[in-house]
């Protein structure tokens, strides 16, 4: 996160750009709690393949998504370079596991687009909107629905 | 939160005390505890509730609590005797002054017919309504506007004595100051002494300045408490005794009299006459006289307690005053002290809390504040293994420093962890006292007698574990009046007495909670059951059960005795729910019954949700915890032991044939079971004592974790009960037993390879 710079065009959102592979994404800053190292997660039985597992963040049980296999990205196994984004969305905290956080940006409203109408796409579910700048493309994408339905058991 | 808000919360949290010392002092009355004491109780509650009403708007509440009031009145001043007649209805008007409250908490006014038919009900024990008009007559638009100006107050009695304030009350004082004015003979001087706020604020005392007095003669002291307001207006800084001294003897002058006050006149109202102006020898006026306050009396009660600087006869204090916060000296503090050993010799006399029974000083704390306190406990719990693991690892010698520092630690921590965990710990009583009004309102809607018994209230769970009892009990308590009890004719007609008797207790055993609910009813009527879980397809027609199992069948889904769909039974309720309602909250529910005797229900409940004893076992690579309080015990499978029934595998283990589950399976960790005889077997026990063994790689030990909520940010996790944070930091997950034993169970297999076990 050493090279993480702070680039402002105009007033706007503060968001955190990370990158999942190749693609780059960001989540509004105001859902991100803190940004920490990976830690190897406990296996949850009968999980959805891209739950990584919960970890222990100061006491709290935490989930961590995988986000490359929640998007349906080729999947690699997390390794110590990857990050833990924790976010908390709606009542519920949980951590995104992405390679690298890249960058904090204040994104001015106009400069966001609609999500691309892209089909058979599992990404279109998880992305709001789209940001294009300078040579970059930017996925925002909705952290609340990360998380697998709360579905009751039984 | 407005300051307004915050103190409502408080009001109403007063309330429920309130209620509940109502509810306490009416259960007494009703058992024939009639005593000035208990009736004083009922009624000072009734009043402090419709005090804090008053302030707060509610005046359909303080118009219900000024008629409830007015009857217990009666009863207190023994115009109305708290018989058959009047006791019901003071339960259902207790019952509706609870309900009241709860309708002004949410912001409403509550039944209001309901209120209006008690209303009338109440002012016919006492002959109809005071006053010429009934309260109950009062149109809702005219009483939109009632203030509490419009009801005459009745002044309580409070057990002064009790309070350290000397006894009986003093209101007489004037009228016997008055009448002894015209003696010929009176006192040499007369002293009205009214101490206000400022003389306590500089640091003076009426008890010195009187005791100063009293050593300048025979002195009769009486202490007018009449400007005393009710416990809830005092303010503890305020002044609102004054004194009437009469005061005989050689030396007591005018002017010794006055240098005594010199300091202190111009922060009283001082009145000093000495008759006619001279000082004759007179007769000793008796410290008895006139039946008033005499502090003598309380002075005599208190000896032996008071090193009395001046032990002579002559020698009167007046008590201490009601500043606690400004007794400057040492002799103030003793006949408080005094007095505080009184009230326990008048224990009985003195019943309500905050007035007499000083010694519990209770704080109330948000419970959000202390569940902080826990989680924080739980982390240091948490650090210290970890500690203590690499400690271990560093193999430093048992003798040194650091490894006896770290035994310290962990005893520090564990007691730590107990002690804020007795912050939580509350005594059952608080649920159970909400029951007596359940049984009446389910004895009436059945038209059942029930005597109602409850043991070991006070016995202590935490906090969360009360909290969710009570929807358990109170279905429990209705079937047990509802389908339980016979009525009361066929009682007689079976040789019982007409009145059914239900029990509820509560008691500890090996560190769990045991909850019982009995009834001498008619038990559980089993060929009924049996056929009713035929018909409902539950299970097989040809189904060959014992006893035991038979009754066990009432708690499965879908099963409801009930032909008719009473008021009482049939919300969608039965003892399937009840069962797993308390299955989550790490509890076992089972039954016995008898035929014409009686049922039983016992719950048994972990005494927290916030730790448990857990045995940690590895499977796979993952760390893994077992309730203890479920493991039987453990062994290593001998060949041979191992059976296949079916698909499904088995054990022989003492005598018994039990299903064999690997856990690593069970829980999607692998896809083959291990073999057995290279792996451990932990015994447990689910409920309906179905015993099952659980299949492990390895066993690393048993400790005590900090459970915590997997729900919380994720969601329920079929197998797994909870979470909680291993020794090496790592997130531990704790099986939920009876999900993984019940999983053979499903498609309503519900007997079939423990039918072969038990065989």
């Amino acid at each position: 996160m050493s090279n993480t710079a702070r680039k402002s065009i105009g007033y706007g959102v503060e968001m955190v750009a990370f990158r999942v592979g190749p693609q780059e994404f960001c989540v509004d800053i105001k859902a991100v709690r803190e940004i920490r190292g990976w830690t190897p997660a406990t296996t949850l039985p009968h999980a959805p393949h891209y739950i990584l597992g919960v970890i222990n963040l100061r006491g709290t049980v935490l989930p961590v998504v995988n986000l490359a296999a929640r998007l349906g990205l080729p999947l690699e196994d997390p390794t110590p370079r990857h990050v833990i984004i924790v976010v908390q969305a709606e009542d519920q905290t949980f951590g995104l596991l992405v390679d690298a956080v890249s960058d904090i940006l204040s994104i001015s409203p106009e400069l966001m687009q609609g999500a691309p109408d892209l089909a058979q796409d599992s990404a279109k579910a998880f992305v709001s909107s789209v940001i294009a700048m300078e040579e970059r493309m930017i996925a925002r994408i909705m952290p609340e629905r990360m998380l697998p339905e709360r579905l009751r058991l039984n | 939160m407005s300051a307004l808000d915050e103190i409502r919360v408080v009001f109403f949290q007063e309330c429920d005390d309130q209620l509940q010392e109502l509810e306490d002092g009416l259960t007494a009355m009703e058992g024939g505890e009639t005593d000035d004491d208990t009736v004083n109780r009922v009624f000072r509650a009734v009043h402090s509730i419709k005090g804090g009403a008053g302030a707060f708007d509610l005046h359909k509440l303080v118009k219900f609590a000024h008629t409830f009031e007015t009857v217990l009145d009666e009863v207190r001043s023994h115009r109305l005797a708290a018989d058959g007649t009047v006791m019901p209805v003071m339960l259902r008007s207790a019952d509706h002054l609870r309900d009241l409250v709860a309708a002004g908490r949410d912001g409403g006014d509550g039944d209001q017919e309901r209120s209006k038919e008690l209303i009338v009900e109440l002012e016919a024990l006492i002959g109809g309504p005071k006053g010429g008009h009934s309260a109950a007559d009062d149109d809702d638009e005219g009483d939109g506007g009632l203030s509490l100006a419009d009801f005459e107050f009745t002044p309580i009695a409070m057990d002064w004595g009790a309070m350290g304030l000397g006894t009986g009350l003093g209101g007489g004082l004037g009228e016997d100051a008055a009448a002894s004015e015209g003696e010929e003979d009176g006192p040499a001087i007369r002293i009205s002494f009214r101490p206000r706020k400022d003389l306590y604020a500089k640091a003076n005392e009426a008890a010195v300045l009187l005791r100063e007095v009293a050593a300048l003669g025979k002195a009769t002291v009486r202490c007018d408490i009449s400007d005393v307001p009710l416990l809830d207006a005092i303010d503890p800084e305020g002044a609102y005794l004054a004194f009437e001294v009469e005061l005989d003897g050689e030396n007591a002058t005018e002017a010794k009299v006055r240098e005594i006050f010199e300091f202190a006149e111009w922060d009283c109202d001082l009145e000093i006459k000495a008759r006619g102006g001279s000082v004759p020898d007179f007769g000793a006026i008796g410290g008895d006289d006139a039946g008033g306050l005499s502090v003598a009396d309380l002075l005599a009660r208190l000896q032996g307690e008071i090193a009395t600087e001046a032990p002579s006869e002559s020698t009167d204090s007046a008590e201490g005053s009601p500043l606690p916060s400004l007794k400057p000296a040492p002799e103030t503090s003793e006949p408080a002290k005094a007095e505080g050993k009184d009230d326990k010799d008048d224990k009985g006399k003195a019943g309500s809390k905050g007035e007499a029974e000083a010694p519990a000083v209770v704080i109330r704390v948000e419970l959000h504040r202390v569940d902080k306190l826990i989680d924080l406990v739980g982390e240091l719990v948490t650090t210290q293994t970890m500690l203590a693991q690499k400690v271990e690892e560093a193999g430093l010698p048992t003798g040194s420093e650091v490894v006896s520092s770290i035994e310290e630690l962990d005893r520090l921590t564990r007691t730590l962890q107990d002690s804020v965990m007795a912050v939580r710990a509350q005594p059952v009583k608080s649920v159970f006292q909400r029951m007596p009004r359940l049984v009446r309102e389910t004895a009436s809607a059945t038209g059942k007698k029930v005597n109602f018994v409850t043991h070991g209230e006070n016995t202590e769970v935490d906090k969360t574990v009360v909290e969710r009892l009570s929807d358990p009990l109170t279905h429990m308590i209705r079937n047990a009046i509802d389908h339980g009890l016979e009525k009361p004719d066929d009682r007689v007609a079976k040789g019982k007495p007409a009145e059914g008797t239900v029990t509820l207790s509560a008691a500890h055993r090996s560190g769990r909670i045991i909850i019982e609910i009995s009834d001498d009813g008619g038990g559980i009527n089993r060929p009924k059951v049996k056929q009713i879980a035929i018909d409902k397809g539950l299970i097989p027609a040809d189904a060959v059960l014992s006893d035991e199992e038979t009754d066990q069948l009432v708690m499965l889904p879908g099963f409801s005795t009930a032909t008719t769909v009473s008021a009482i039974s049939g919300r969608g309720v039965g003892m399937d729910v009840v069962k797993s309602s308390i299955e989550a909250l790490g509890g076992r529910l089972s039954i016995s019954s008898r035929p014409g005797l009686g049922s039983a229900f016992t719950m048994s409940l972990p005494l927290t949700l916030a730790v448990l004893e857990g045995m940690i076992v590895r499977v796979e690579e993952e760390t893994l915890v077992i309730p203890l309080s479920t493991i039987v015990f453990t062994f290593r499978p001998q060949p041979g032991d191992v059976q296949y029934v079916g698909q499904g595998r088995t054990v022989h283990v003492r005598d018994q044939i039990v299903p064999l589950i690997d856990v690593g399976v069970a829980l999607g960790y692998r896809k083959d079971p291990v073999d057995p005889l290279t792996s451990v077997a932990v015994l447990v026990d689910c409920d309906n004592n179905r015993r099952v063994a659980l299949l492990v790689d390895d066993i690393r030990g048993q400790r005590q974790v900090v459970i915590k909520s997997l729900e919380k940010n994720y969601r329920p996790v079929h197998g797994i009960s909870a979470a909680t944070i291993s020794g090496e930091g790592r997130v531990a997950l704790i099986v939920d037993v009876e999900a993984i034993a019940g999983d053979r169970t499903l498609d309503n297999f519900i007997f079939g390879i423990d039918n072969v076990a038990a065989e």
